[in-house]
């Protein structure tokens, strides 16, 4: 008897959940990964999704990323078009790709184009994990090597956000390389007196973290993004030690002169915005009955 | 001291050792198996032929980490003269699992350098089987600017299984020491060659590989990650790692054909480490070319080539491309 209530109550809660799904819409609260305050996505999106009791970071993708750094409507997207190709006819890559390409919309793990931050003209790459992790193959060093050839160009700073696990396996020497042409691209930048500013967000690491991202004039960093040339596991395997908790971390890279600023997100518009004028960047012309930024 | 055998070469052993027997036969009880024995000779022609001609990319991982193989001391002894070691990042340390310094090759000064592995577990550990911490990077950076300033040609040779993955090194800026060199070199006004001489693993490989021409010996390797670093990630187990040395192409012929490489140097049978003279020989062939074409090209030639070179690499499409118009109704 009591048997049966338990097993009615369990068939009883299954089903508003299943319908649940469609009038709660999914997402609609967010827990934070780091103190498990819930708290409701909407309020964590107004706050650029920094966790208001703890100050956790919440990873976002490329597109919130693009509105939190440059002005309204001023991002022009290069090569939004280009996908990756199979070098090693790889197992499963082709499919992977496809698949990530319609759960993210986005065609790779990187975003570059135009834009301007308080009416400063710069040329912007933002990568995005959400797709294949952010590896870097052969579409994003192209699409870096491509942005950079840009603001050589239109003599204008660069800016990227890196979020990545490293070159993307699948590609193999071919990704290894991209590591390689990256750097080649800089150093012309570089070679030109432009400005190079690297901000590093959750995760930057391997391959991306020992080229480009590691590469800029300013080297910026989010609040207690993982950062770092090998994984913490096979440190721990290599040396047998266990390694301390901020091991990796932005603050932890900040300490060993590795970084030159931690950035909270929702100061890092004005800190580059303060940047691109101390490096007397190019500004975009005003349109009429524009304020001044 | 008789060269270590691979297990691919079992067969060529076995049959060896069976020609010699009959041979010892003969002489000792004086039967004449002349026949017998030619026979057998002409089979381990044919063999040698099939096993060495067709090497599959695990076997020629095996003779990358060969004990035996030449490393890059053994190579600079016999390629150049008057070599002398320069030591120390004047940062930091001296981290021996990079060695490199001044030297004559063809009685042109040049900087040589190179990652250096142990021949033994002692001096493995000093050099820490090969794998540098950043201080390695930046001593090979302070050497390869001090080639630029005197004018000297920069030659590398790669022969790690990656850049050491431990704490000291990931707090003094690993990642920044690898792409610190990748993007020096890449504007140096002087010849750069690397020759990838054994295991090129990784970025810590690459760190010395941006090059004008990039050469590897036969059985040498480059890879982004080790064949059991890909079997764990795609097999959830290493034991896979044959199978992943095939699908990931690290050997030279793989790179060869990628476009990655200039060339590949020529092994000897077996391996590097069965005629270290001979190989030297080779190895002094290419680069003798190689340093004589860079010689002519201005340094503004020799940087900007580098950078199409390297600017060329990569395999992209359009997702237009992927899905030709016209074909949806």
């Amino acid at each position: 008897m009591i048997r049966d209530i338990f097993s009615r109550k369990r068939h009883y809660t299954t089903i508003p959940s299943e319908k649940g799904k469609k009038d709660v819409p999914a997402g609609l609260m967010t827990k934070c990964p780091e103190c498990k305050t819930i708290m409701y996505t909407k309020e964590l999106n107004q706050n650029m999704f920094v966790c208001d009791h703890c100050g956790h970071h919440h990873r976002i993708g490329s597109t919130l990323r693009l509105k939190y750094t440059l002005d309204e409507n001023s991002f022009t997207e290069f090569n939004e078009g280009m996908i990756s190709q199979d070098p090693l006819t790889f197992p499963g890559y082709k499919e992977k790709s496809e698949k990530d390409r319609q759960s993210t919309g986005m065609n790779e793990a990187i975003r570059t184009g135009y834009g301007t931050i308080g009416g400063y003209k710069a040329v912007i790459a933002v990568m995005d994990a959400g797709f294949r992790m952010g590896s870097m193959g052969s579409v994003v060093g192209e699409k870096i090597s491509r942005a950079i050839d840009c603001a050589i160009e239109e003599e204008v700073p660069f800016i990227l956000f890196s979020a990545s696990g490293g070159a993307r396996m699948q590609e193999g020497v071919v990704s290894l390389m991209q590591m390689a042409k990256t750097s080649t691209s800089l150093n012309r930048l570089h070679e030109k007196g432009l400005l190079f500013i690297s901000v590093m967000t959750h995760p930057t690491t391997g391959g991306v973290s020992a080229s480009f991202a590691s590469l800029g004039d300013v080297n910026l960093a989010e609040p207690q993004a993982l950062i770092g040339f090998a994984g913490r596991r096979i440190i721990e395997q290599t040396i047998r030690e266990q390694l301390p908790d901020d091991f990796q971390s932005a603050e932890f890279l900040l300490e060993h002169g590795q970084l030159d600023q931690v950035v909270h997100r929702h100061e890092l518009k004005k800190t580059l915005l303060t940047l691109l004028k101390l490096h007397n960047a190019p500004q975009a012309k005003k349109k009429e009955g524009e304020d001044d930024a | 001291m008789m060269p270590e055998e691979m297990p691919f070469e079992k067969p060529i052993i076995e049959l060896r050792n069976k020609i010699a027997e009959l041979k010892s036969f003969t002489n000792e009880k004086d039967i004449d198996l002349s026949g017998e024995i030619t026979k057998l000779e002409r089979r381990l022609v044919q063999l040698e032929e099939d096993i060495y001609g067709n090497m599959a990319p695990w076997d020629r991982v095996q003779l990358a980490r060969h004990t035996q193989r030449p490393t890059t001391l053994d190579y600079i002894k016999g390629l150049f003269t008057d070599f002398m070691e320069f030591r120390g990042d004047r940062l930091y340390g001296d981290d021996e699992a990079i060695v490199g310094g001044v030297a004559a090759f063809d009685n042109q000064p040049v900087t040589v350098i190179g990652h250096q592995r142990g021949k033994d577990t002692k001096e493995n550990i000093r050099r820490n089987f090969g794998m540098p911490h950043p201080e390695g990077y930046r001593k090979a950076l302070r050497l390869m600017k001090q080639a630029e300033k005197f004018g000297r040609p920069i030659i590398c040779f790669i022969d790690t299984k990656g850049a050491f993955p431990g704490k000291e090194a990931e707090e003094r800026g690993q990642s920044e020491a690898i792409a610190r060199n990748l993007l020096e070199m890449s504007g140096f006004k002087v010849p750069v060659v690397s020759i990838v001489i054994g295991e090129g693993g990784s970025g810590g490989a690459l760190a010395l590989g941006v090059a004008d021409r990039i050469y590897m010996l036969e059985n040498a390797t480059y890879s982004v990650i080790s064949p059991e670093g890909a079997a764990t990630i795609l097999w959830k187990d290493a034991a896979h790692a044959q199978e992943a040395a095939e699908t990931m192409k690290i050997t030279a012929p793989d790179l060869k054909e990628l476009g990655i490489i200039d060339d590949v140097i020529p092994e000897i049978r077996g391996g590097a480490h069965r005629n270290l003279e001979a190989q030297t020989s080779y190895i002094r062939n290419t680069l003798k070319q190689a340093i004589y074409d860079l010689n002519k090209e201005s340094p503004e030639e020799l940087v900007h080539k580098r950078f199409i070179k390297f600017n060329a690499i990569g395999d992209y499409g359009y997702v237009n491309d992927a899905n030709p118009g016209g074909e949806e109704t």
